[in-house]
């Protein structure tokens, strides 16, 4: 446990589960799209569904939507800067079944017309976790560096991406892979302890069998980029 | 050195001549394997954000809900007016702990300490002492690690978050927090911080979590204030040389277990004590309707 996990963070009230944490959601959400989002559709759980407006739940994730971070001031204003950024943006409630009480689903449309849902709950003090990407059940944290990469499910795409990934001297801390079915679209999560530069990632995004990659940097989360080939 | 307990950290000090204050700096050193002039700039820009929220309230602003904000410029006009019991430190104490409270709830900056909900009670016992004391910002820095030290201990063997132990695991731990910096900052001695540490958590324990509608606005904004005069009062015993006669981590082990023991009702859930009053109910059914028409 960190000090300034006590003593901090700095944030924008009102709770740092229902406030910082969900505008850590949005955040993520914006760079795994990897484009400037011009419609969200949010649906809100459990307790982000009971109380998420009286904590500013719903300006924290459109805040977050458009690049603000937890501590970010104009995230009371969020709606105005939405209307000023082009964000088209809607909530509603919905009931899912077996995930935490703090949990949003986003749908996600770009500038460039990508598209992106995703689910994330917001797991106290500002942590949160990402526990579904389009359709695929994932489970990683934005703590650490990490690379979302859809691939084709075939032979040598994961031994290709760790092989370049050793010759970066770049760590792999945790990962995960997801498919729906064999032979088919197939979901990479790794999580790197060391930070991954932007050529090295357009390296990775040529190797074969890679169809997109996106790079979620913890320290700079301003920097992260989505590349589609 | 893994801050496991108040015992371990005073043993150290002892150990190694390092005061307490820097015991917790090594901590963090370790932790986040970073130099001791980046600790203490992370530290430094925490206090100045503390600051900067202080400067920042005006008592206009008002909570989502409507239920909360301008308490703290009343308590500041009232203190001002020369008409208040506690008057001159203990005053601003007060006035300051709604400010920074109603800011939280109001969406303002704050610094979360440990939590946002009770963010108001280490503020409230360091802004104004800086205004009634000649006080180093090194000094500050000092305190600062002396009170996120405990905060950790407590969080280890307690926990801290209203959902899991109610409110004294909140504005309790915050107020242990508030109280160990206000020792450091007098000079007192290791053995009395960890005196004040027991006295304040010994003083709200058994504190529930009841938020009306859930909201971080009532009963917290003005929890925040008796977190923070019982930081003043538990700090002053123990300076007077009044010890808790319960060793300062048994309390924190008992701290944990009331929360354990605490029905569900009384953490968190808005389903018992003030939440739970007709009028709590009111305003949670009134919001709920604001709620769905915002849909």
């Amino acid at each position: 446990m960190e000090l300034f996990d006590i003593l901090g963070p700095i944030m924008i009230g009102p709770s740092s589960s229902h406030t910082a944490g969900a505008a850590r959601i949005g955040k993520i959400s914006r760079i795994l799209l990897g484009e400037k989002p011009v419609e969200a559709k949010v649906h809100l759980h459990g307790s982000f569904a009971e109380t998420g407006i009286g904590h500013g739940t719903n300006l924290a994730i459109i805040g977050g939507l458009l690049g603000m971070n937890p501590d970010d001031l104009r995230i009371p204003f969020a709606f105005e800067e939405a209307e000023k950024e082009g964000l088209r943006f809607c909530f509603d409630t919905v009931e899912l079944r077996d995930v935490h009480p703090n949990t949003a689903v986003l749908e996600l449309t770009g500038e460039k017309g990508g598209h992106l849902t995703i689910q994330a709950c917001s797991i106290g003090g500002g942590a949160i976790e990402v526990t579904a990407l389009d359709g695929y059940e994932v489970s990683f944290t934005g703590n650490y560096n990490t690379l979302v990469i859809r691939n084709q499910d075939e032979f040598g795409t994961l031994a290709g991406v760790t092989t370049i990934l050793s010759q970066f001297h770049i760590n792999v801390g945790n990962m995960s892979l997801h498919r729906n079915k064999r032979g088919g679209d197939a979901l990479m999560i790794i999580e790197t302890d060391q930070h991954i530069k932007p050529s090295q990632v357009a390296f990775l995004g040529e190797l074969p069998g890679i169809r997109a990659i996106t790079y979620y940097d913890k320290e700079d989360e301003e920097y992260g980029f989505t590349l589609h080939r | 050195m893994d801050l496991r307990s108040i015992a371990e950290i005073l043993e150290e000090s002892r150990s190694t001549g390092l005061p307490f204050w820097e015991v917790i700096l090594h901590y963090d050193m370790d932790e986040r394997q970073v130099s001791r002039e980046e600790s203490m700039a992370k530290m430094l820009i925490t206090w100045q954000a503390m600051q900067d929220a202080a400067d920042a309230y005006t008592g206009t602003r008002r909570s989502v809900s409507g239920l909360v904000g301008g308490d703290g410029m009343r308590m500041r006009q009232y203190q001002l007016r020369g008409k208040s019991l506690c008057g001159g430190y203990v005053g601003d104490v007060m006035a300051e702990a709604l400010s920074m409270a109603e800011s939280n709830a109001c969406m303002r900056r704050i610094v979360a300490a440990p939590t946002a909900g009770a963010c108001g009670v280490l503020p409230a016992v360091l802004l104004p002492l800086t205004r009634y004391a000649e006080l180093t910002q090194r000094q500050i820095l000092e305190a600062f690690y002396v009170a996120s030290g405990v905060g950790v201990v407590i969080a280890r063997n307690a926990g801290i978050s209203g959902a899991a132990g109610g409110c004294q695991a909140e504005i309790g731990t915050a107020s242990a927090m508030a109280a160990a910096a206000l020792v450091q900052l007098r000079g007192g001695t290791d053995q009395m911080i960890a005196h004040a540490v027991a006295i304040a958590l010994a003083n709200l324990m058994g504190l529930v979590c009841d938020p009306v509608a859930g909201l971080v606005e009532i009963p917290c904004v003005k929890r925040n204030v008796i977190g923070a005069m019982n930081a003043v009062s538990a700090a002053d015993m123990a300076l007077a040389g009044i010890e808790s006669k319960i060793p300062v981590d048994e309390v924190i082990e008992a701290m944990g277990e009331v929360g354990r023991h605490m029905p569900v009702e009384y953490r968190e859930t808005a389903q018992g004590g003030l939440a739970n009053t007709p009028t709590g109910r009111a305003v949670k059914e009134k919001l709920l309707g604001s709620n769905s028409s915002a849909k």
